[in-house]
């Protein structure tokens, strides 16, 4: 991925002048739409609540304070760290890493499999993974919900085909929480995979087996750190937006799986909210991300130039 | 003479109903320079994949060093190949990349090392042993892929066209360079080219191909100088081919009376009878212009077209209205220089240069 930025730079020379004015659409946007609610948030984590949701102008560390610390119900007990909210974003970046997992063992064969089919049926494949991606997320969780329920169709599948004689307990787990992020975002990942499987130059393979090598051995020291990129941008595309899901956790997880994605949702939520620590969350949430990203960019910086 | 390091016999390639290679029958012996030549799409690397073991034979066999090796998957033959496109495997440096199939062979890490210093070395890119490809130019890169594919010590090297990727003078060095790596390890090369300069310049034998069969084996003198075919002929250098006829076959040479009625003597490697049709081919170096009527094998007609070449120059001397030759001199005497188009000239044909060839 890291290596396609710049192949700009052969025809800039004759639209140097016109560049500024291109890129100035992209610059708008994403100014607007994303870095002014991002400050927004940021100045909201640091302001007052009101009780009816909504903040006052009065700066304070209320929010963040909350989030670590425990002072108990009026406020005034010694300091005790607070598990609850730490707690509930380390499930969720073990659910989200179990997700990318998930997508990771089915959508490598899978795009290793589109990759290397003939041009013309290529196109066939990867419109067929898109195809569940026209129906709304929100009814495709639902769906999800009735499939895997005890005395859904996939439980009734299993016992009929006996694999099993009880019903799987799956609704209300981790289990289907992940599942549900899985199903939600394996073109994520099947997508970048598959684009560097395509530029992929099989003679590599060959003249690895030519050279000794046997099957696996191909697979583990020339294919994969070969196509490393598509996959660490695969799992960073399920990874983070599974971080901050809530519908999956919501529909299929139930009350034990709560994520860091529902925390938030919850507290811009009617008037029952709480918009500075929805706000202070969402800051952890992006500084996490932001951090992972960093060492992503380190490991695929170091990898180039080494 | 040597060993026979590859054995083929009668062997057979189909992709569906398509015939890639057919009744490709010869040997290559041990330390030999062997080189397969021919235009795109005659099998020469279909035929290379199949030593290799990319492919498999659907008749035939192929011995290595008198063993059957169709059974064997590539990773277990002890044969290496240099890629036309290098393949060098872009995140290991050049020392890793040099190293590869040696680890694979489950050789010790201190062996490893010994080993790809000693290539590294051979192929002169000491201060190089740390890069990654990317970091080479394709000259350098070239000579990763010859260490790579040598460091194991194969029985036998393949080399797909390896030059074809490099510009004139760099691919003029390697040649040298090529000739120079086999005679020191004394590993036997089957080199695939459809350049016959490449060909005739380093190879000790060259097998000629097209259409997915073997039109002629020998050497670079063999095939140039007494080809077996029209194609042969017409691959390896330029020549004239005249539609002809034998009317007397002596002892050993052929009367032949050519198209346009001119009769002239001419040889060929094959036994030939009286009546048998064919053409007669000329290299254009090999004849001679004068004014006057020369002895011996000669033909007439009138010069057409004079065109200087710098180091030749090449004319055009119509026998019939349909039927021109194209003669070469090279430029150090003056015989042509006093021609002009439109006079009637003589062509001396040089003894053992007319080759009469029945296909």
């Amino acid at each position: 991925m890291a290596a396609n930025i710049g192949t700009g730079r052969a025809v800039s020379s004759t639209f140097a002048p016109l560049r500024i004015w291109l890129l100035l659409p992209g610059w708008l946007s994403i100014g607007f739409f994303l870095l002014i609610p991002v400050l927004l948030m940021l100045v909201y984590s640091f302001l007052t609540k009101e009780f009816r949701g909504g903040v006052i102008w009065e700066p304070t560390l209320a929010a963040y304070d909350q989030f670590f610390f425990d002072r108990g119900l009026f406020g005034d007990d010694p300091r005790r760290i607070e598990w609850k909210y730490i707690s509930i974003f380390w499930r969720s970046i073990w659910q989200a890493g179990g997700a990318t997992l998930l997508c990771l063992i089915i959508g490598f064969p899978t795009a290793f499999f589109i990759a290397t089919r003939p041009d013309r049926t290529k196109v066939i494949w990867l419109l067929l993974v898109t195809v569940p991606y026209w129906v709304n997320l929100l009814i495709r969780t639902v769906s999800m919900k009735f499939l895997i329920r005890d005395n859904g169709p996939m439980n009734d599948f299993l016992q009929y085909i006996g694999l099993i004689n009880e019903p799987l307990q799956l609704i209300n787990t981790n289990i289907a929480v992940q599942i549900g992020l899985f199903y939600s975002y394996l073109p994520f990942m099947v997508l970048p995979i598959f684009a560097a499987v395509e530029r992929y130059n099989f003679t590599l393979s060959e003249a690895a087996s030519d050279l000794y090598a046997d099957k696996w051995t191909i697979l583990r020291r020339i294919v994969i750190p070969v196509v490393s990129p598509g996959i660490f941008a695969g799992c960073i595309l399920v990874f983070v937006p599974s971080l901050g899901a809530f519908l999956a956790p919501d529909l299929l997880g139930g009350a034990k799986s709560f994520m860091i994605g529902s925390l938030i949702e919850e507290q811009f939520k009617g008037n029952i909210g709480n918009w500075p620590f929805g706000a202070a969350s969402s800051m952890i949430l992006l500084s996490l991300v932001l951090v992972a990203l960093f060492f992503y960019a380190r490991a695929q910086s170091q990898g180039e130039r080494a | 003479m040597s060993e026979t390091a590859i054995q083929l016999e009668s062997v057979r390639k189909d992709f569906g109903d398509f015939t890639a290679l057919s009744e490709v029958s010869f040997e290559i012996s041990d330390n030999e320079f062997f080189t397969l030549l021919g235009p795109s799409g005659c099998g020469k690397t279909t035929l290379l994949r199949l030593i290799a073991g990319f492919l498999n034979t659907t008749g035939g066999t192929i011995r290595l060093f008198g063993e059957e090796i169709e059974a064997l998957p590539p990773n277990k033959r002890p044969i290496n190949t240099v890629f036309q496109n290098y393949a060098l495997f872009p995140h290991m440096t050049v020392r890793d990349n040099i190293g590869f199939g040696l680890s694979m062979l489950g050789w010790s890490r201190s062996d490893v090392a010994t080993r790809v210093d000693e290539m590294v070395s051979m192929v002169k890119l000491d201060q190089f042993a740390e890069r990654r490809p990317s970091q080479l130019s394709g000259g350098q890169q070239q000579r990763v892929a010859l260490a790579r594919a040598m460091a194991p010590k194969p029985k036998v090297l393949l080399l797909d066209e390896p030059l074809s990727a490099l510009d004139l003078k760099l691919r003029q060095e390697m040649r040298l360079e090529l000739k120079r790596l086999q005679n020191e390890t004394g590993i036997t090369f089957i080199f695939v080219t459809h350049d016959q300069e490449e060909a005739l310049s380093m190879s000790d034998r060259i097998a000629v191909m097209s259409a997915g069969k073997v039109q002629q084996i020998g050497s670079a003198v063999d095939i140039y100088e007494f080809p077996e075919n029209r194609f042969v002929a017409g691959f390896i250098g330029e020549t004239n081919l005249i539609e002809a006829e034998v009317i007397d076959a002596s002892a050993d040479a052929l009367t032949c009376q050519l198209v346009n009625g001119a009769v002239l003597t001419a040889r060929s490697l094959h036994e030939i009878t009286k009546g048998q049709k064919g053409w007669v081919s000329i290299r254009p170096e090999r004849m001679t212009l004068s004014k006057t009527k020369p002895k011996g094998n000669s033909l007439s007609g009138t010069l057409t077209g004079a065109t200087y070449l710098g180091t030749d120059n090449q004319y055009a001397v119509g026998l019939t209205d349909d039927l021109s030759l194209n003669v070469r001199h090279q430029n150090r005497t003056s015989v042509g220089a006093a021609m002009t188009t439109g006079e009637p000239v003589h062509i001396s044909i040089a003894d053992n240069a007319a080759r009469f060839l029945v296909d």
